[in-house]
């Protein structure tokens, strides 16, 4: 199983083994990694989850959906690695992605 | 009451707010015991997949859970699932569940959610008649949503409308009979309710509207439903989508206050400082609702009303609250909305419906209260965003395309 690593704001690391078809969202909630909150469950619809990728994955993880980047844009503390991990679907080919939470979702 | 004093919480109902509860507790340092009791056999699971993707069949229990049914043991909540609670003795602060066994506590949480109307029509009982609301009314829909087959929709709200698409994505044919004149009556205004007639309509659903439906029709299996106006139309399957009734009975059995629901203040407090109520069952005054009181039926009112109750067990940081919000996926149409749209004098379109892409913002006065955005998510946070910090903008800003949403946001004051 893919080994993902969140990192807290405060820098506390959380390393999950994530099953192949989840999202790093649902990975992390499931394993209460504080810091993403997904009210929405994943539906793309409250833009509560979140993350920054490791720029070494950048081009792994690919790049956020149109309908993503619109919620990106306001959201807080926006970088270029600024992703919504419940679009990021787990794979094999992410085995050992690390990324990084802000300090808050709202 | 000091918070060192609870160190027992009981929460009645183990859907979406009373699993976020026990969760948010423990996130918030809470050590004390935790108890969290459900009638259904699951952990507490998300309920708007339900008429989506899980009934589509590309979601499966496990992941629908909150979190893992492993996971309540390891954080020592005791879940008990399958279990009812039948009695609330206030004075003595025990909850008495099935089988006579009582439990007590020092903080008591209702979040007994809500039950689907029953049509109420000779038939309803018969086979094939179904209620939707919880993972075991969508598995026993679910093996009969074949092609060909025969669907009869009672009821044009999102519910409804989510299990019509689904339905037509899986080749079945559909009849939606709706009361009122046009789908979505109570949720949305008529500008957008046309635009989803309109879709689903393109998609081969059949509505009747301004339907009355007399009976269902058939011998131990549903064939039809009969209108009052003598029409029949034929059916193999019968999905009732006319709304929820606020599961109420322990609250009103012990006195606490109810009014559309059991009511609270804005610390999800019922008229019994030791008891809380929140989620489906619930009316809070909502702050970005003119601080009227409101039974809201959503995830957005579920997951608030657990932020709330642990932070104010806890004694943490008050939550801040959200301008409520709701979504609805049908076919490729994502429908976000923020605010509440009741009282709405104006409303201002921003984009082309026939693009299938467009916000319809509702104005009350010079306020923005409220959006609806399809497939426009930027128009949709960006609304929220203004409803929560109470700013507006003029209507002309939102028409007005050459300008990004954020933009317009960014300049709102």
């Amino acid at each position: 199983m893919p080994k993902i690593t969140y990192i807290e704001a405060s820098g506390k690391e959380h390393v999950i083994d994530a099953p192949n078809g989840q999202t790093v969202m649902e990975a992390a909630v499931k394993h209460a990694v504080p810091g993403i909150d997904a009210d929405c469950g994943g539906a793309c619809a409250c833009a509560t989850c979140h993350v920054y990728v490791d720029p070494e994955w950048l081009g792994k993880t690919g790049d956020p959906s149109g309908m993503e980047q619109s919620m990106l844009d306001f959201a807080n503390d926006v970088e270029d690695n600024s992703r919504l991990s419940c679009q990021i679907k787990i794979s094999d080919a992410l085995d050992g992605l690390v990324v990084r939470l802000p300090k808050s979702q709202h | 009451m000091s918070t060192d004093e609870i160190n027992r919480v009981i929460i009645i109902g183990a859907g979406q707010a009373g699993g976020e509860t026990a969760q948010r507790l423990r996130q918030a340092g809470f050590s004390g015991d935790i108890t969290l009791i459900g009638e259904e056999p699951n952990a507490p699971y998300q309920r708007p997949p339900l008429s989506k993707a899980y009934l589509k069949g590309e979601y499966d229990m496990d992941r629908l859970l909150l979190r893992p049914a492993s996971v309540y043991a390891d954080e020592n909540i005791t879940l008990l699932t399958s279990l009812r609670a039948v009695w609330i003795d206030r004075a003595n602060k025990k909850v008495r569940v099935e089988g006579g066994r009582e439990l007590p506590y020092d903080a008591l949480v209702l979040a007994t959610g809500a039950r689907p109307r029953k049509l109420p029509l000779v038939g309803a009982d018969l086979d094939g008649v179904h209620l939707f609301r919880t993972a075991a009314d969508a598995d026993a829909l679910r093996p009969r949503m074949v092609s060909g087959a025969k669907l009869v929709v009672v009821g044009a709200g999102y519910i409804g409308l989510e299990a019509a698409a689904v339905a037509r994505q899986l080749g079945v044919d559909v009849t939606v009979i709706e009361t009122a004149v046009r789908p979505l009556a109570r949720v949305t205004s008529p500008e957008v309710a046309g635009f989803f007639l309109d879709e689903h309509t393109r998609q081969g659903v059949r509505f009747v509207l301004g339907g009355q439906p007399a009976l269902i029709k058939g011998r131990e299996h549903v064939t039809g439903v009969a209108l009052s106006d003598g029409v029949e139309v034929p059916a193999d399957i019968v999905v009732a989508g006319i709304g929820i009734t606020p599961e109420i009975t322990l609250a009103q059995q012990c006195g606490l206050t109810i009014e559309n629901g059991i009511v609270t203040d804005r610390q999800c407090r019922t008229s019994d400082p030791a008891i809380y109520a929140i989620g489906d069952c619930a009316a809070r005054p909502i702050v970005h609702f003119e601080h009227r009181v409101a039974r809201l039926e959503s995830v957005h009112n579920a997951v608030e009303g657990a932020k709330i109750v642990a932070a104010t067990i806890t004694g943490g940081k008050p939550h801040a609250e959200e301008a409520p919000w709701f979504w609805s996926d049908q076919y490729d149409l994502k429908l976000q909305i923020a605010g509440l749209f009741q009282g709405y004098d104006n409303v201002v379109l921003r984009g082309v419906m026939a693009d299938r892409a467009f916000a319809a913002f509702y104005y009350k006065g010079p306020k923005l209260i409220a959006v609806d955005a399809v497939n426009r998510p930027a128009e949709y946070l960006g609304a929220k965003m203004l409803i929560q910090t109470g700013r507006s903008v003029a209507p002309s800003d939102l028409e007005d395309e050459s300008r990004t949403m954020k933009e317009i946001v960014a300049a709102a004051r």
